[in-house]
């Protein structure tokens, strides 16, 4: 006998008292069996390679892979993909959404922290919610989101003005509020929080005014901060000898992009930003710690296990945000991250020990390798007042680009571009909430024109295996499939379909306006929809 | 009670900087310190295209030239640098989205640094902009391939507005060495790059060769004109061949070819127009 035969009470009167209450209760048990399955329980998370249709999380999944088992839309078919509805924000500016979709209704989010539910078949809106900003916020580039996290029946949103807030997923009301920080001082967010166990985990940024960066935990039901974790280490604290005098202070290290969580160690890998300012060392003598690291904390402490700094004493902007991807092979435990800097890296992700690093893009700043394997910088990369030309540029290799690794081909998709600066100091004093750079950078007149590409890494190797070279650089991710294909977008607004094994473009459709958002699939009703959004607009593609 | 009046003296302030502000005079006008602080936030939000010392940077306007296009009193130019040109590549502040968005003091700083730079008495043209002109529409067949003020070519950028809005040293530089730097053409909105007038040469599907300029190109089309001003619409995989080329189909104009002095009043002749 089942829970639910115990249950139903025995039919006494057939129009009376017992038959109502008996349907009362179906009624009920149908709606609490119906809610329990659309709350995205933390197991479902874990476990949201079973269920395909939806995307779950920032990347996917929390292995950071970006890569979806679906595959009714695959190379045979891929030439006769169609656009099957358009949803416009009517927002302006760059749209760098990755939308979740549970259960058919998809959700995303718009510059100026606007998050809306969409009907995931037709994209018809089903609520709407607009943050109220402040008229003094000064975000860095650009108003942007890149998206929600989901648990339980709550969607969360991280703003602008440094509010944590969660919002009801059926109608888009604010369940809670919180402020993380003072948005007066240059605090925001701008990532998509990731949802682990009952915590909502969150990086800030502001790393172009003195911040001091860190990651927060929040308690999904409550909005109570259950641990921060510091990216910069206060008096007492390791790593904060790496600091000169009070530096530290004012050092950034901000965490603006989404991290990714591996359950057999119960390990969050974050990756930070810039040390400030940005551009200039003077006064932060030392390897500031933990400016451009990958992080391994303890989910439910918050505690710091490792970290691996990719650059030290950063002088370029090279923010170490990247998603890192975590990748087992061979009954071994890795974490790659294409960096800002130009190099590959692969790391053990059990002890933050480096495998091997290697350029994928034009890059002059190192030569030599330290006596782990980690690129050092020569003495001459360093900015000066007369600004010298360094390569990448202060927009680096890759940047917030989502990338993907496909378990299919083993390979490691980037969107990289090769650019070079002339990068020169502009002294700045510290003003709280203003900005703090340091310096300046500037394209170089006679330089060589800029270079975008998709590449294809093989991550045992660190070789490219193919290279798709676009007309112009473009910011958009990439999205692998079960079906072999790789999606991208371009910043001329076309979203294309490659063959993941070989790069050769299969499909494409001008969308209208440029990509710097990353693509997501999912399915409903049996249908394989691939998504992204470009221009103002999020756009879904499935088969005729 | 102290707090008090250091609060009235804030008020003060306040209500002298915003009634500065909307009456649109630069509250920090000739402040010396303000102007270097200016310099710094110049060399972070404008540099990019107006070049180190606002000398222009081949892509903005020179703006140590007392006499600008689209700005003329403070105002303008606070209202220029905070809503950017439309049309142009001149962004909103903060709306580039690769910077910080400047605060109304630090946009007044950077007013303070350029009329600190300003040369207020413009170096007189080297040339005679009226025999510019004849050679413009003339021997120098520059009205060929360019158009100022509705008549010339279409083949090559529209030159009304350059004399206003570039350095005489780009100008020049751009006669004499023009692939070194290949001129804007369209600007997409949210497009990180304009399109540049880069040399496209296809060979169709039929064998035939067609050479020109590139309108705009993204991975899978090209839109071009040819030297007869025909516009071609292209499609990349339909093409037998697509080349791309960083050499201009600006003739390199050498002082052979070209005297000094007939640039000279060429560029006279530009700078006239471009100020208007």
């Amino acid at each position: 006998m089942t829970k639910t035969e115990k249950l139903i009470p025995p039919v006494r009167d057939p129009r009376g008292r017992s038959r109502r209450s008996l349907g009362i209760k179906i009624f009920c048990l149908m709606f609490l069996a119906t809610l329990a399955y659309s709350q995205v329980s933390p197991d479902r998370l874990l476990k949201s390679s079973k269920e395909p249709q939806n995307w779950l999380t920032y990347s996917g999944d929390y292995s950071g892979r970006r890569f979806s088992s679906l595959d009714q839309i695959n190379t045979t078919n891929a030439h006769s993909l169609t656009a099957k509805w358009v949803y416009q924000t009517a927002a302006t500016g760059k749209l760098e959404t990755t939308a979740l979709v549970v259960d058919g209704i998809l959700y995303a989010t718009a510059q100026d922290d606007r998050a809306f539910a969409l009907d995931a078949r037709t994209g018809r809106p089903i609520w709407m919610y607009q943050h109220q900003l402040p008229q003094d916020i000064r975000p860095c580039c650009g108003r942007v989101n890149r998206g929600l996290a989901i648990l339980g029946d709550k969607v969360f949103l991280g703003t602008l003005d440094a509010h944590v807030i969660a919002l009801d997923s059926k109608t888009g009301n604010v369940i809670w509020d919180v402020t993380a920080a003072e948005y007066q001082k240059g605090y925001s967010f701008t990532v998509a929080p990731l949802a682990v166990k009952n915590l909502v985990v969150i990086g800030v940024s502001g790393g172009e005014y003195g911040v001091r960066g860190f990651v927060d935990a929040y308690d999904a039901q409550s909005g109570a901060r259950k641990w921060r974790f510091y990216t910069v280490p206060g008096p007492g604290e390791p790593g904060h000898e790496s600091w000169a005098g009070d530096s530290w202070k004012v050092g950034g290290a901000p965490a603006w992009n989404t991290g990714t969580y591996d359950p057999g160690t119960n390990q969050i890998f974050w990756p930070t930003g810039n040390p400030a300012p940005s551009n200039r060392g003077e006064g932060r003598a030392g390897d500031n710690l933990y400016s451009n690291s990958l992080l391994a904390l303890n989910a439910d402490t918050g505690k710091l296990n490792w970290y691996f700094q990719f650059t030290k004493h950063d002088e370029h902007d090279w923010d170490a945000t990247q998603v890192p991807i975590m990748i087992d092979s061979a009954g071994k435990h890795f974490i790659a991250q294409a960096n800002r800097n130009g190099f590959f890296y692969v790391l053990d992700r059990s002890t933050g020990k480096l495998i091997s690093a290697t350029a994928y893009g034009k890059q002059t700043w190192s030569d030599t390798k330290d006596s782990e394997g980690r690129p050092v910088a020569k003495k001459e990369a360093s900015p000066t007042f007369e600004g010298h030309t360094v390569c990448p540029g202060a927009l680096g290799t890759t940047n917030f680009m989502a990338p993907t690794f496909d378990p299919q081909t083993n390979l490691f998709y980037v969107t990289s571009r090769d650019q070079c600066d002339i990068f020169s100091t502009a002294p700045q004093p510290y003003e709280a909430g203003h900005a703090y750079y340091g310096s300046a950078y500037f394209p170089s007149e006679d330089g060589e024109p800029y270079r975008g590409f998709l590449k294809a890494i093989d991550p045992s190797t660190g070789q490219i295996m193919w290279r798709f070279e676009h007309a112009s650089p473009t910011w958009s991710g990439v999205l692998s499939t079960a079906g072999g294909l790789i999606f991208t977008g371009d910043a001329e607004g076309n979203f294309i379909a490659l063959d993941a094994a070989s790069g050769k473009p299969l499909w494409h459709f001008q969308m209208g306006g440029a990509v710097y958002a990353a693509p997501m699939a999912f399915a409903v009703d049996g249908k394989e929809y691939v998504a992204i959004a470009a221009g103002s607009a999020i756009f879904a593609f499935g088969l005729p | 009670m102290r707090t008090f009046f250091l609060r009235q003296c804030f008020a003060s302030a306040f209500s002298f900087f915003f009634a500065a502000l909307s009456y649109g005079q630069n509250p920090l006008a000739n402040d010396p310190k303000a102007a270097k602080a200016g310099e710094y936030e110049f060399r972070i939000n404008c540099a990019l295209c107006h070049g180190l010392g606002a000398r222009g940077g081949g892509r903005g306007p020179d703006l140590t030239r007392g006499q600008k296009v689209h700005t003329h009193s403070d105002a303008e130019m606070f209202q220029v640098i905070s809503n950017g040109i439309p049309g142009t590549a001149m962004p909103a502040n903060g709306t580039n989205g690769q910077g910080v968005g400047m605060t109304d003091e630090e946009i007044w700083q950077i007013i303070a640094y350029i009329r600190s730079v300003e040369v207020k008495a413009p170096a007189k043209p080297m040339g005679n902009a009226a025999r510019g002109k004849e050679l413009f529409y003339g021997d120098a067949n520059c009205s060929l391939c360019h158009m100022v003020q509705g008549k010339g070519g279409r083949f090559g950028p529209e030159l009304t507005e350059v004399g206003g809005s570039r350095t005489v040293a780009s100008i020049i530089d751009s006669v004499r060495n023009p692939s070194r730097r290949l001129a804007w053409g369209l600007t997409e909105a949210t497009k990180e790059f304009p399109q540049e007038y880069e040399t496209i040469t296809v060979v169709t599907a039929d064998g035939k060769e067609i050479r020109g300029v590139a309108l705009n190109e993204d991975n899978f089309s090209v839109q071009m004109m040819d030297t007869t001003e025909q516009i071609h619409l292209l499609e990349k995989d339909k093409l037998r061949s697509f080349k791309k080329s960083r050499e201009s189909m600006m003739p390199v104009f050498s002082p052979d070819v070209l005297s000094d002095k007939d640039l000279d009043d060429i560029v006279a002749y530009l700078i006239s127009v471009g100020a208007k």
